[in-house]
């Protein structure tokens, strides 16, 4: 089928993440940095939708927005955010942000004006019905091992996590 | 215009895989109409069967046994100031109850009702539903905190924990059923054709793999199907916070538990956000294991017989309907005051009546038999809940995180491994 509105929704979703990500590190309240984080990564599931990978989308949405910054929450609350507001904020260099800042921007422009050198005219055109598939032949076929080695990574991170918390095991 | 509109009917594809707008926006107004009737009528069954079952008659006094509760209570909602607390953070305490009814209303794109009558049918169907339900987490949490106070606090922790804990065993137990997809039946249903040995997760691609398959997935690999099934039932009757996992909002010990504060219309989004999310998982778990929309035994009893014999069940059953409505019609008392009641009483069989007729209308009953077969098995589901609310006792939270924890995931990665060992079998 075809698409509908796509300019009015790529620039929808990018305004949204990037109003989002300028509210994460404006608020002094984290609570509401953290909801502003979920408005950025759910717009960027929404680009991954419009890019034709629905799959990546569903993962973002779950695994970010859903998992990940409800345990950030979850944090938060339960930290006193009273008399974190009154502690003087850390802030303070500038000099680095601005030449942090700065770099980015520039990337950003020469990836502006080399675009077209950079990068192909024509993204590759896979069929959106059949990306969960795709992905998952890759994963669990070429690139197997690769993919057994970080579910191992993970299982060590979450016995570390376990052996920290636990004093007494 | 005109042709834009009837071009659809005769193509066999869900509005969203036709791009069609025009029946995209009807199907989704159709969806939430259809929602926010069950929510109601969902809301005065739950009285009565509850009632029924601890021998009270329940409501009796808005109209004919209570019919019209439901309706007198969104009024006094809708009427009732909107309280909001002094101390509350204002922004996200009226963001909330949005983002919860949101939430619980979008996964309903993917329902299907029908191997047509879908708003859509996404490849990522059943992980679109349980990334989208989980969201529902977020507005629960927000609530509890921005309501700067302790009972919505301490009942939001508890709710979020409880959801994030019960999510993972849900997911294992959605696993398995997925898996089952993948076998057998390759490249039969037009999802994934061609990619040999991958299953589907669209909504409607794990029907049709059931038809493919000639078997329900509970009934499939016995008993392992009915043990994922079973994880499913009890997952979701925790994510959705219902008696006996109701700890959130457990009356004794928090008053009302994340909603306290909440009062008038944006408590009743709370209410609406509740059932339709109920619904919802009912909907999942009749899509993966209780054959979707596929009416009793679509291959054995094969025919055009067979075919003509259940297709006059959706009727037959407004007819039935219509028939009780008019037993208590008959026996309402025969005393002036409940005249007006009498005849309201009737009239509803008559409708009711109305509708089974035009239900029986060969083009209209091939066309809504495959909602009917939906609705109902959901409706068995439903119905469930409301049992389990009338004979279980709550958990303490302990014991709830330890069945999460200890017994059901356990048993989902055991169900998960066996099914993949005996399907490659």
């Amino acid at each position: 089928m075809e698409p509908v509105a796509t300019t009015f929704f790529f620039y929808f979703l990018s305004a949204a993440a990037i109003i989002g990500g300028i509210f994460v590190i404006l608020r002094k309240n984290p609570v509401h940095s953290a909801l502003a984080l979920i408005t950025t990564l759910l717009a960027v599931a929404g680009l991954y939708l419009m890019l034709y990978a629905p799959f990546v989308a569903g993962v973002q949405i779950i695994l970010y927005a859903g998992g990940i910054m409800v345990l950030f929450l979850f944090v938060i609350m339960l930290v006193n955010l009273e008399r974190n507001q009154k502690q003087e904020q850390f802030n303070k260099q500038w000099l680095v942000g601005l030449m942090a800042a700065l770099a980015l921007g520039g990337l950003f422009v020469f990836v502006y004006v080399k675009g077209n050198v950079l990068f192909p005219a024509q993204a590759l055109q896979l069929p959106e019905g059949e990306n969960t598939q795709q992905v998952a032949i890759v994963l669990y076929g070429d690139y197997m091992f690769a993919f057994e080695i970080a579910s191992l990574l993970l299982l060590v991170a979450i016995i570390g996590a376990v052996v920290m918390a636990k004093k007494r095991i | 215009m005109l042709d834009y509109i009837t071009s659809y009917l005769k193509s066999d594809l869900t509005p969203g895989a036709a791009g069609n707008l025009f029946w995209a926006f009807v199907y989704i107004m159709l969806v939430f109409a259809g929602l926010s009737v069950a929510v109601i009528a969902m809301n005065w069954l739950e009285r009565k069967i509850l009632a029924h079952m601890q021998v009270r008659l329940g409501p009796m006094r808005v109209g004919p046994h209570g019919l019209l509760q439901p309706i007198a209570d969104a009024l006094k909602l809708l009427l009732k100031e909107d309280i909001i607390p002094a101390e509350a953070d204002k922004a996200i305490f009226w963001i909330a109850p949005f983002m919860v009814v949101i939430t619980a209303f979008t996964v309903f794109i993917v329902v299907p009702f029908g191997p047509t009558h879908a708003v859509t049918d996404m490849n990522i169907g059943i992980l679109f539903m349980l990334g989208v339900s989980s969201l529902g987490v977020l507005g629960i949490v927000m609530a509890g905190w921005a309501s700067n106070s302790h009972y919505p606090l301490i009942g939001a922790l508890r709710s979020s924990a409880q959801m994030v804990s019960y999510e993972i065993a849900m997911g294992l137990a959605v696993i398995a059923a997925v898996l089952m997809t993948s076998l057998h039946g390759i490249g039969i249903y037009g999802v994934g054709t061609g990619t040999d040995g991958t299953g589907t997760l669209s909504m409607i691609g794990i029907v049709q793999a059931q038809m493919a398959q000639e078997t329900w997935f509970i009934f499939k690999f016995f008993p392992l199907g009915l043990i994922a099934f079973f994880i499913f039932a009890v997952a979701m009757v925790a994510e959705t916070n219902r008696a006996p996992f109701d700890l959130p909002e457990a009356e004794s010990e928090l008053t009302a538990g994340f909603h306290t504060e909440y009062s008038g219309f944006r408590w009743s989004l709370f209410f609406l956000a509740e059932y339709s999310s109920m619904i919802a998982v009912s909907s999942i778990a009749v899509t993966l294991w209780l054959g979707g929309w596929l009416r009793p035994f679509p291959n054995y009893l094969a025919g055009d017989g067979w075919d003509g014999f259940f297709s006059i069940f959706p009727g037959f059953t407004f007819l039935g309907l219509a028939a009780i409505a008019m037993v208590g019609t008959r026996r309402m008392p025969k005393h002036p005051y409940f005249k007006i009641q009498t005849i309201g009483l009737g009239g509803f069989a008559a409708v009711l009546a109305l509708i089974g007729v035009v239900l029986l209308v060969p083009v209209v009953r091939d066309r809504i038999q495959d909602i009917y077969w939906f609705s109902a098995k959901v409706a068995v589901l439903m119905y469930m809940y409301i049992w389990y609310r009338g004979t279980f006792p709550r958990y303490r939270f302990d014991q709830l995180m330890k069945v999460g924890w200890k017994v059901l995931l356990p048993m989902g990665i055991g169900v998960l491994v066996a099914t993949a060992i005996v399907g490659v079998i």
